[in-house]
């Protein structure tokens, strides 16, 4: 059953695309019901989730080089980045700094476990930077990989519509906060919308990671 | 085609070399990309050579994530336990983090226009 896990990923996740380019609703995410369709069916034939990754790996490899294409769109809208670059900084350090913050004290307020208020400060950053964060600063990083993969769905799923519910027009601000909140799977949503806003959320990512990986063990440091 | 995917998966190579070898916090594929930035920013690489192999990969990004999403349920237990702290805190950190930082940077923007 060498090819189980690309073959399921593929159909499902086609099988879903059509069903959302019929009608474009949130909760028709195709992302999201992949997930829970492919859980949902391993879960009833018994297969294991490591027979299931066998082939599966492939797929999520590729994340790798769609990472470094990111350059492409960087490198395509670099007039407006360099012209906006203050804010783009500015809203890194805010946007980044509060993605930690309330991630650790909204779950303190709520009786998380120290290993879990550690494994959710970095679940705004790309998974591979969030793993190795979560591991220097003592979380679990397993738990920190399906929280950063659970925060990117929330962005592909009700991201865009979050923004335009509360009006949030300008393409700059809505990519730098999409990217800082979302990383990845928000970026591959909102670039679809807007190929500036998708730009700035890549660069957004791409930076926040850089930032958070820096910052966190010292902000921890002063929380604790 | 070939051209393309060649400088891709050259600049993911060079970025896991460097991160390795320098044992740095960033991961391989993120230094990649920094560097095709500026490799395309100082006409080391041209933008034709490898737009077409970039644009499907970004395209193509949301498939990507279904099999580690699928992994969710190895950890079912855990998540179960602590159900109301985890995802209290990541639906409100999300909501606040993406409006507020939506918010803050159109008022720096809006105050320049």
């Amino acid at each position: 059953m060498n090819s189980l896990g690309i073959f399921l990923t593929i159909a499902v996740f086609y099988l879903f695309s059509k069903i959302y380019e019929k009608k474009r609703a949130f909760y028709l995410n195709p992302v999201m019901l992949s997930i829970i369709a492919i859980a949902f069916i391993l879960h009833l034939t018994g297969i294991s989730y490591e027979t299931y990754m066998e082939s599966a790996k492939i797929i999520s490899y590729l994340l790798s080089p769609a990472v470094v294409s990111l350059a492409v769109p960087l490198y395509k809208q670099r007039g407006i980045i360099k012209e906006y670059s203050k804010e783009i900084f500015a809203g890194i350090v805010f946007g980044g700094t509060l993605a930690i913050l309330s991630a650790f004290y909204v779950a303190k307020i709520f009786g998380g476990s120290e290993s879990v208020l550690l494994s959710m400060a970095p679940k705004s950053i790309t998974t591979a930077i969030a793993i190795g964060v979560s591991e220097k600063i003592g979380g679990i990083p397993p738990l920190t990989a399906v929280l950063v993969i659970l925060t990117g769905i929330l962005g592909n799923a009700i991201g865009v519509e979050m923004l335009d519910a509360f009006k949030i027009k300008d393409r700059v601000a809505r990519g730098l906060a999409m990217g800082v909140t979302s990383h990845g799977l928000g970026t591959a949503r909102i670039i679809l919308v807007d190929e500036l806003s998708g730009a700035v959320s890549g660069l957004a990512m791409a930076l926040n990671g850089v930032f958070t990986s820096l910052i966190l063990p010292y902000l921890l440091k002063l929380l604790q | 085609m070939y051209k393309g995917l060649g400088i891709i998966f050259g600049f993911l190579f060079i970025g896991e070399l460097l991160s390795e070898a320098f044992n740095l916090p960033i991961p391989g594929n993120v230094i990649g990309m920094i560097l095709l930035t500026f490799a395309l920013l100082f006409n080391v690489v041209e933008l034709k050579d490898v737009e077409k192999e970039a644009e499907f990969f970004i395209k193509n990004m949301s498939v990507m994530f279904i099999p580690p999403g699928v992994g969710v349920i190895t950890y079912w237990g855990l998540i179960k336990s602590q159900a109301v702290p985890i995802f209290g805190a990541l639906v409100i950190s999300f909501a606040l983090t993406l409006i507020l930082t939506a918010k803050f940077v159109e008022l720096l923007r809006g105050g320049e226009k």
